[in-house]
């Protein structure tokens, strides 16, 4: 006995099939155009610029020689500006989406701050550069140093952290609190045994991505004055510096030709650091995710 | 599994207050503070301190140059130039951020007027001749001379899509495309002084910081023109073509001898008297930077001033210490 009527059913299935294909293609091509651009520009970049790449370009300062020139300078002072947002956008960060998500009470006020934190987010960079250039430049009187600029690159990524540390909070199960609660663990106790450990995985994968903003942003830079032609390296936090991103676009502006290939250089060192950054995201998220 | 979470929560807490901690203790130097002088083994004066400038990016180059030099020289002595433009460079300088400023024109008014405000007294010294290089496609066989009235004919907003051949009804029919330096820059103010008198830029024109857009815009289309600093022009000759102004083809005799009129301008470095009194250091900088502008001008792609003027600035520096 026949419960259904085969060749109907497959005919039917094929025109499905048929348009799950061309869904499918359509996706597919998304996919490769998108890669696509980027394989091109990641190929012009390094056949541009890699073979100005030699132990020579991490040891000398910028000249007025192509061959001379060199990335040292902007090197050293992108670490230590580093060396100064990382601890304090994601201490502060942290901190701040630790009290909206588990003390902060429902009301008015803080959700208020918490749909502020938000559009923060997509303040565009050169305002915080005049933040910066009033507040740490002018008021505070820290001139155009590495504490400077690093406070307003922090200021730069913090809502980003802050977001992206309360969406990591926010997955921890509530039976994992309520246990620690029922074993008689305080709310401290609970926040700093329980809930961060747990949310360590997304806090620290959403900071590495901030930092990496934070390194390869030169609009507020370029607001605050941050010079470009420098020829010593830092001696202190106070210390005036130059960084990566400021110092390509110096290379790029130059007339002679051969500089434009320099630049190029200059961007494959800041991208081999944006890619390790990424993975080392990338790879705390691996190793912790299984858990669950 | 658990040990390796709370350890590297631990290294990461300790980590950023031991960074903390680090940089409390490190009291840094302000921008201009400390001249002090070392004796070395050689019995020649070393001297140390910081020298902090900003300015004009046509001036740059020559200042890069100057910089690198200098560090032979003077090791110690820690020099930083920003690259803001010639507007920005003197915003931070009457704010009294910087030593010393990059100009591509001369100071305006109001720009002495704050400087005068903040009680800021300062000496101006030319250190280079730049000739502003009006520049077409290669392809562009018409307009080989330009009078500086067809100049602002062309460069001036009038309200109307301009075409070549609005200038010269031999030329070809086809519209004007633009490039101009940005307003921030030395460079377009010096053309808004001397070509356009003042008036409006055709809004149609796109503005770059970056002159190697002009560069590359000029190059692509055979109806477009621009302009921009002279060494921009030496390394791209075999991709645009200069136009003459007044029948003078910008060259390097022509700007020295002062016979590109009035497209070639001096380059400036404006500096602070107190500064200048402070320290060593940045005097020091001054008058090496004095005494070898012209060849490092030269060098980048300048053009370096008659020697008696180098000598002059050298005596108005002394006169100020």
């Amino acid at each position: 006995m026949k419960y259904m009527d085969e060749t109907a059913v497959l005919k039917q299935i094929k025109s499905r099939i048929r348009k799950n294909n061309i869904w499918k293609s359509v996706f597919f091509i998304a996919t490769i155009l998108a890669l696509l651009a980027l394989a091109m520009l990641i190929g012009r970049i390094i056949s541009q610029g890699a073979s100005f790449i030699d132990w020579d370009f991490f040891t000398n300062f910028s000249s007025r020689f192509p061959e001379k020139a060199g990335i040292k300078a902007a090197l050293v002072g992108s670490i230590y500006l580093m060396l100064v947002v990382a601890p304090t956008s994601v201490i502060l960060g942290v901190a701040t989406a630790v009290y909206l998500e588990e003390y902060a009470k429902k009301n008015r006020f803080n959700d208020f701050i918490r749909a502020n934190i938000s559009n923060l987010a997509g303040v565009p960079s050169v305002v915080f550069g005049l933040l910066g250039l009033t507040i740490f430049v002018r008021m505070l009187g820290l001139g155009k140093s590495i504490l400077a600029a690093g406070l307003t690159m922090s200021l730069l990524i913090l809502p980003v952290i802050i977001v992206a540390a309360q969406e990591a909070i926010r997955t921890v199960p509530k039976e994992q609190r309520e246990a620690s609660y029922a074993m008689g663990a305080t709310k401290w106790q609970t926040v700093f045994c329980v809930v961060l450990p747990a949310a360590l995985p997304g806090i620290l994968t959403g900071s590495i991505l901030a930092l990496s903003r934070a390194i390869g942003e030169t609009a507020p830079l370029a607001v605050m004055g941050i010079p470009v032609i420098i020829h010593f390296l830092p001696d202190g936090l106070l210390s005036e510096f130059t960084a990566l991103p400021m110092q390509i676009y110096d290379w790029a502006k130059r007339p002679q030709e051969a500089f434009q290939s320099v630049a190029a250089a200059g961007i494959i060192v800041l991208m081999i650091i944006l890619v390790l950054m990424n993975s080392v995201a990338v790879m705390i998220r691996n190793k912790f995710q299984k858990r669950y | 599994m658990k040990k390796w979470k709370y350890l590297s929560m631990t290294a990461l807490l300790g980590s950023t207050l031991l960074i903390g901690a680090c940089g409390g203790e490190t009291s840094g130097e302000g921008t201009n503070s400390g001249n002090g002088m070392e004796q070395t083994e050689n019995g020649e004066a070393q001297l140390t301190g910081s020298v902090s400038g900003d300015g004009s990016s046509t001036v740059a180059p020559i200042t890069e140059a100057l910089v690198e030099e200098y560090k032979a020289v003077q090791p110690n002595v820690q020099v930083s130039v920003g690259v803001s433009g010639t507007g920005g460079g003197f915003e931070k300088f009457i704010a009294g951020e910087t030593d010393f400023s990059n100009a591509s024109r001369e100071m305006k008014e109001e720009e002495a007027r704050a400087l005068e405000e903040a009680g800021i007294e300062f000496t101006k010294f030319e250190i280079a001749y730049d000739g502003i290089t009006v520049v077409v496609n290669a392809e562009n066989d018409w307009a080989k001379n330009l009078t500086i009235e067809q100049l602002k004919e062309i460069w001036i907003e009038d309200g109307k899509a301009k075409k070549w051949s609005d200038i010269d009804p031999s030329w070809p029919d086809e519209e004007i495309v633009y490039y101009a330096p940005g307003t921030d820059s030395g460079t377009f103010d010096y053309f808004d002084e001397v070509v356009l008198e003042g008036e409006d830029l055709v809004r149609s024109a796109q503005l770059s910081e970056d002159d190697n857009v002009i560069v590359q815009g000029v190059a692509s289309d055979p109806y477009a023109i621009g302009f921009f600093g002279y060494a921009y022009y030496l390394e791209n000759k075999d991709r645009l073509k200069a136009v003459k102004v007044n029948g003078v083809e910008p060259t390097r005799e022509a700007i020295e001898k002062g016979e590109y009129t009035p497209l070639s301008r001096p380059l400036f470095v404006f500096v602070n008297n107190a500064k200048i009194k402070d320290s060593e250091a940045f005097y020091d900088f001054m008058k090496f930077l004095l005494e070898n502008a012209g060849d490092m001008a030269e060098a980048v792609g300048y053009i370096r001033l008659p020697e008696e003027k180098y000598e002059e600035g050298l005596k108005k520096l002394d006169a100020i210490k």
